[in-house]
């Protein structure tokens, strides 16, 4: 029993860090010119690092929007599953934490299926995608698979 | 209590550094603006001194490309001189008003080749000694959207819906405990026939009232 709980809350967590690691870290794009998004652009010149703030395009800011979001839910339902361990009757489901991170795995989601589609437009052909656009697409399943098990499980003794 | 109010004050003032003889001139860090529209670029200084008959600005052009800057505004000894040569030919007009620390210009027409930075230098006497200020010039086809405004927008929609239906949750529980509201348990003869006479307390999910009655 209390492994399983132990294992619910690592996978949780282990989303939740990787939300704030894929937000955080502004890799989404490399290239031999530097790195690129979700905040800044950077480019290795010769003088070194020159960072500047990343372009003011739309669908970057509704993804940044999108990753914050993803992170704020998830956070929330970290929140609210301590609060309903403690408060929901027995056999009770866990339907609000679940709905919380379920809510945030679809805004990840989304946040890297827009940054797919878009980001063509902005960004170089020689481009590959960086690491934290990869962790993005990890923390989406890790996040849906813990939704659901909060859905399902219920609350023993 | 007022004597060490004075004391200190005049200890103040005798250590208080003489006022310093630069001038400081003050533009904006930065400006967009559309092609083909005008655009006032202002200059303003702060002078210790009064702002004497020979106050003169000069506005000086460099393109980001280049490296060097070209006089594209002067006014001095009460004339105001544009450019009639250069990129700016006509385009220039000095509107501000130097008695009053103003020494602003208008650029009309405005076009991509005029992405740059513009120096504006102003001189006092006695006051010569200051640093030029620079303004950026940006020059759209369409103005770009702010950084994190739509961010910020969707972050508050978003959070803003979660807070409006966990009020209305609330407000309908409010009013239905409060048997404002009738359930659709009345209208059903049988189930009305169990639930008469006792306080209803209805629990869509399962445990969330009291978590959330606890949490909030």
């Amino acid at each position: 029993m209390l492994i399983l709980l132990l294992g619910i809350i690592f996978l949780h967590v282990a989303a939740l860090v990787l939300l704030f690691v894929s937000t955080i870290v502004s890799e989404w794009t490399t290239g031999e010119m530097g790195t690129s998004d979700l905040w800044k652009n950077c480019t290795l010149d010769s003088m070194g690092h020159i960072c500047n703030a990343a372009s003011t395009g739309e669908w970057i800011q509704v993804v940044q929007a999108v990753m914050i979001l993803s992170i704020i839910f998830s956070f929330l339902s970290l929140i609210l599953f301590f609060c309903q361990l403690f408060t929901l009757q027995k056999g009770g489901r866990f339907f609000l934490t679940g709905a919380f991170q379920i809510l945030a795995s679809l805004f990840v989601m989304s946040g890297a299926i827009i940054y797919t589609v878009m980001s063509p437009g902005w960004v170089p052909e020689k481009d590959t995608f960086g690491y934290s656009y990869i962790l993005a697409w990890v923390a989406f399943p890790l996040a849906l698979i813990s939704g659901l098990i909060y859905v399902i499980l219920r609350k023993r003794e | 209590m007022l004597i060490v109010l004075a004391l200190a004050s005049v200890v103040l003032l005798g250590i208080a550094p003489e006022p310093s003889q630069a001038i400081t001139i003050y533009t904006s860090w930065e400006r967009h603006a559309l092609v083909g529209s005008d655009i006032r670029l202002s200059c303003t200084f702060f002078s210790w001194h009064f702002v004497s008959e020979d106050v003169s600005f000069t506005w000086r052009y460099r393109a980001d490309a280049s490296r060097d800057s070209i006089s594209i505004a002067h006014y001095g000894g009460g004339e105001a001189y544009t450019d009639n040569k250069g990129p700016f030919k006509d385009r220039v007009e000095f509107v501000g008003n130097p008695k009053r620390r103003d020494g602003s210009i208008v650029i009309k027409n405005l076009d991509f080749s005029d992405n740059g930075t513009f120096t504006c230098d102003a001189k006092n006497p006695p006051d010569i000694v200051g640093r030029p200020s620079n303004v950026r010039l940006l020059v759209f086809e369409n103005l770009p959207i702010q950084a994190g405004v739509i961010t910020g927008a969707i972050i508050g929609v978003v959070l803003g819906l979660l807070v409006l239906i966990v009020v209305i949750y609330y407000l309908m529980r409010f009013l239905v405990a409060r048997r404002v509201f009738s359930l659709s348990v009345r209208s059903v003869p049988g189930l009305w026939g169990l639930c008469k006479g006792r306080e209803q307390r209805p629990e869509p999910i399962p445990g969330t009232d009291t978590c959330l009655a606890k949490a909030l």
